[in-house]
């Protein structure tokens, strides 16, 4: 299969800030590519670079077979993109903004309205197509948007966040209207801060940090990467934290254990399944420690990122990038 | 290979055919905006009626203008300064438009790289007309009279609207610069009204201090004023004694600045526009 969205070494930079640092993408046709990272990791950057909102300091991109820089205009024909802020009028109907839509992809006025009237069925619009945006929900506008996108039905996808910020019973609605859309064979790029999201929806996923693409596979071969299941156990009382993470430690893979002291919770990377957790809940029992909760679980994506970049996805922000190797007992 | 598409992209998406049809589709969507907001076409058209009403009847009756009466010597003056103001739409609207996204999409689209800003300006010129529509009967009302032909009196009012226009396209720039529409408004306001009180607008520039009525008679906006009371046939009997060449032929005046300010500004406008990042 032809890659029909290719980027190589991707470079931009704002002040002394490398929004993006040499990052590399291929995405096979028909395919979904799931960019996953932090707020500022770069994903926003790299998807205004591939559909010609932005022009990269160095690097090369390809979408469709043509330069995103030399060739911006054929690559406009060729794309939508809906991007992580609702960008539909508020003041026009649903209606109104798919019909312009349609018109400056040069669809012609009368397949224009008829587009427009076949996307607002489809995604559930119809009863407030003729209703000015400005009294949509959030969820009914990022559906708007996302129909927006697919007015010229764009052989690549770009969705830019397409949940951030939704409701969970928004964002499985448009999980459900986005695998919908890439059954029909459409080439997808999506960025994702949720992990989950990341791991529902994409074929392969590339994991970016500071700029630079850090891990990529499939959803499994990233679980495989990190290895084992997960001991997690919630202590009853601060106080027990520390004598828990000693004996957690001695079964740990690698002998790494990761603390959230706010949430009294410890995960344990191990291999040996059920057998080791029966051997961690009777020493725990027996060094007298109270548990509030106990799971083994498969590693999440979460596990995948904190693996690789030391922090988690989420709530990154307000911490700084390390606390989670701090934490760890070696 | 692609050689000339690689050159000109733009081009191969029709070039001023495709900047008009794009243009006017998004000036459609414009105009749709003004008529699910009617409060903006209130606002931007109860402060020149106002602006008559004061200036008619409280300024009215002390000042005292040779040769015509202060109202017929008003109504064009307060013409200019409010299509200048209605121009400033173009700045505040394009600005909304980069906060929002809109403009995002937009870009995203294989439309006409100047469709937007053609767009914008054609909905803000129709705006102007409207505005300058109810002004106009709003003069009537109060005594203001066209003394000169047909042709002469549309001459004025294309004039004010074509001066109107390049001013459009100056706030365009301004409008994907700075960084809110509110912005916009605090900045044209603090700009405009310099600009539309040091001329002829309101009072004639005889008695001004000597620096300032220099900056006054070469002021466009005096000359576009002059031009249109010309036209209109408000300039009465009284002389221009020292007046500079600007106010003596007022109408190439105006249109020397008209072409100059679309000359530069057209290019910078769609510039910015395929660079800027929306916010």
């Amino acid at each position: 299969m032809a890659d029909v969205i290719r980027a190589e070494g991707l470079v931009k930079v704002y002040g002394d800030v490398r929004a993006l640092d040499g990052l590399d993408l291929a995405v096979p046709e028909g395919t979904v590519l799931g960019l996953l990272g932090p707020n500022g990791a770069g994903k926003t950057t790299a998807v205004r670079i591939l559909t010609t909102l932005l022009e990269p300091d160095s690097g090369t991109a390809v979408v469709a077979g043509l330069d995103v820089r030399k060739q911006a205009a054929q690559v406009r024909a060729r794309i939508g993109l809906s991007g992580q802020y609702a960008a539909v009028d508020e003041y026009l109907t649903g209606y109104e903004n798919l019909d312009m839509i349609g018109r400056l992809y040069g669809l012609g006025r009368t397949r224009a309205k008829v587009r427009a009237r076949e996307l607002l069925e489809r995604f559930t619009l119809s009863d407030a197509g003729d209703r000015p945006v400005k009294t949509y929900s959030g969820g009914m506008r990022r559906r708007l948007d996302l129909a927006g996108a697919l007015v010229a039905a764009p052989p690549v996808l770009f969705l830019d966040e397409p949940t951030t910020g939704l409701d969970p019973r928004s964002r499985t609605d448009m999980w459900e209207v986005i695998v919908e859309l890439v059954k029909s064979g459409t080439t997808l790029l999506l960025t994702t801060q949720y992990l989950e999201e990341a791991d529902r929806l994409a074929d392969r996923i590339v994991v970016i940090d500071h700029g630079r693409s850090i891990a990529e596979g499939t959803a499994d071969e990233l679980k495989a990467q990190v290895g084992g299941e997960r001991v997690e156990i919630i202590v009853a009382a601060p106080a027990d934290i520390a004598t828990a993470r000693g004996v957690l430690t001695q079964l740990a893979e690698g002998g790494v254990v990761e603390v959230d002291d706010h949430t009294r919770r410890l995960t344990a990377p191990v291999t040996g399944g059920a057998a080791v957790l029966t051997e961690a809940l009777r020493r725990l029992d027996a060094a007298n420690v109270t548990l509030h909760d106990v799971a083994l679980r498969r590693p999440t994506l979460d596990d995948v990122f904190l693996t690789l970049t030391g922090h988690r996805t989420e709530d990154d922000k307000t911490e700084p990038a390390e606390p989670a190797l701090a934490e760890a007992v070696r | 290979m692609t050689a000339v598409t690689e050159k000109n992209p733009d081009i191969a998406y029709g070039g001023l055919a495709k900047a008009l049809t794009d243009g006017a589709i998004v000036a459609k969507r414009n105009l749709i905006k003004i008529k699910r907001v009617p409060d903006l076409l209130v606002f931007s058209t109860m402060s020149p009626i106002m602006f008559i009403l004061l200036f008619a009847y409280v300024f009215g009756s002390a000042i005292k203008v040779p040769g015509i009466g202060y109202r017929e010597f008003l109504i064009p003056g307060i013409f200019a300064q409010t299509v200048i103001f209605g121009a400033t739409i173009t700045g505040a609207g394009l600005a909304e438009d980069m906060q929002k996204g809109i403009i995002d999409r937009f870009r995203s689209l294989p439309m006409s790289r100047s469709a937007v800003l053609v767009g914008r300006t054609t909905s803000d010129v129709l705006n102007n007309v409207l505005v300058i529509t109810i002004m106009s009967i709003t003069g009537l009302l109060v005594g203001w009279r066209i003394r000169s032909s047909v042709g002469e009196a549309i001459g004025g009012f294309l004039l004010l609207l074509a001066f109107a226009y390049a001013i459009s396209w100056i706030m365009a720039l301004v409008g994907m610069i700075v960084p809110s529409p509110e912005v916009v408004n605090n900045a044209s306001f603090m700009i405009i009204f310099p600009l539309t009180f040091i001329a002829n607008t309101f009072v004639p520039t005889n008695n001004f201090p000597a620096g300032l009525k220099v900056v006054a008679n070469w002021n466009p906006v005096s000359s576009v004023t002059q031009a249109s009371r010309q036209l209109f046939g408000n300039t009465g009997t009284a002389p221009l004694p020292d007046s500079p060449w600007s106010l003596h032929h007022p109408i190439i005046y105006s249109l020397i600045w008209i072409v100059a300010l679309l000359l530069v500004f057209i290019p910078l406008s769609v510039r910015q526009y395929k660079r800027a990042a929306s916010r």
